[in-house]
């Protein structure tokens, strides 16, 4: 962890902003430059550190946009971490309200209608491709695959058929894994 | 039309406590069983639509979605209070795991344990996915260019693994002008 002066607070701030507003499709999609940025060009975290921040965030529950704000904690303790949060969370949210504000006084515009027609059958197949994304690393690893599709199976149907909350499938997940399933 | 919608905006706050709480690795699947089938608040048409919006736009989707519809109900207190419920408590608890993963990343039950709940996280996601397909029935692209659509952009991500933004840049306005074509007629 680094002490940051003011000046390289608000530079982080400002870098984590403008990111915000590339960040069409979540803000891991620009991980790449947020990399690029606090280990190659600053060097205040390693690589590990980086990779870690990601991964411990996908694995805790809540929005994996979360894992910005453990990169700034290791950047720069709790300064840090309210800069990149803040900084990530901020431009988009006033732009958000902006844009829905203004769709939702043109509901029924042929402009809006047709944007909602027309994407959702392409917001379903990112779904389906978001589900693959996820699925193909354990579908890959041949000592994986079995464990991995049984739990992908069990979870399909048990969805499917009935209205048991999805925690305890996590748990089963947590379990089989760690008793070494997959 | 008397549907069930949230009181207050602490109301709205707990709904999305308790769906961010549920969701590991990603909480859109959550949110749809929260919001859709367990409190009724939304039809499966009307999640479809918030989604096609919080995907077009920058930020996370789960968060644009909380915001928009927090927005909707209360203003900007019920966007700040979807919000609040979807970080606050969730910020808690990924810090004190990254306080307490120096300690335990190296026993192997714990790395078994996060590639179970991934796999889980997975089939979740193309549950929600099978879901909301029904939704596609009502569409006036029609089933034929609605598939076409799909399978385009599953392809062009998960095979082809374009980026994100190119795939929305140029299938997006494809698909629209065709369903404003559509919408005409």
């Amino acid at each position: 962890m680094n002490a940051l002066a003011w000046p390289e607070l608000l530079a982080l701030t400002g870098h984590f902003m403008l990111l915000s507003l590339l960040a069409v499709g979540g803000a891991i999609t620009t991980a790449s430059d947020m990399h690029r940025y606090v280990v190659a060009e600053h060097g205040w975290i390693s690589d590990a550190q980086f990779t870690s921040s990601i991964a411990i965030a996908q694995a805790a529950p809540g929005p994996n946009v979360l894992f910005v704000a453990v990169i700034g904690w290791n950047v720069a303790g709790l300064p840090g971490l309210i800069a990149t949060l803040a900084g990530t969370l901020m431009p988009s949210t006033l732009l958000v309200l902006a844009v829905s504000r203004w769709a939702a006084q043109r509901r029924e515009s042929l402009g809006v209608r047709a944007f909602a027609t027309g994407m959702a059958p392409l917001t379903l197949g990112l779904l389906l491709a978001t589900g693959w994304v996820l699925a193909e690393p354990f579908v890959r690893a041949p000592d994986q695959r079995l464990g991995a599709l049984a739990l992908i199976a069990v979870t399909a149907v048990t969805m499917l058929k009935t209205k048991t909350s999805p925690i305890w499938l996590v748990a089963l997940g947590a379990v089989v894994g760690a008793l070494g399933g997959l | 039309m008397n549907r069930p919608a949230p009181r207050s905006p602490g109301e709205l706050f707990l709904a999305f406590n308790r769906l961010a709480l549920q969701g590991f690795g990603g909480v859109l699947a959550v949110a749809q069983i929260e919001l859709v089938e367990r409190r009724g608040w939304l039809t499966r048409e009307e999640f479809v639509e918030l989604l096609s919006a919080s995907q077009v736009m920058p930020g996370p989707n789960v968060v644009n979605l909380a915001l928009m519809l927090g927005d909707r109900w209360f203003g900007w207190r019920g966007a700040l209070a979807a919000l609040g419920g979807l970080i606050v408590v969730p910020l808690g608890i990924v810090m004190a795991l990254t306080l307490a993963y120096d300690r335990f990343s190296a026993v192997p039950h714990v790395a078994g344990a996060l590639r179970g709940m991934g796999a889980v996280a997975a089939g979740l996601v193309l549950v929600t996915a099978l879901k909301l397909l029904g939704t596609l029935r009502g569409n006036r692209l029609g089933p034929w260019l609605c598939a076409a659509v799909a399978a385009a952009t599953f392809g062009a991500i998960a095979l082809a693994r374009w980026p994100l933004a190119a795939v929305i840049a140029t299938l997006g306005p494809l698909a629209c002008v065709l369903a404003a074509w559509k919408l005409r007629r």
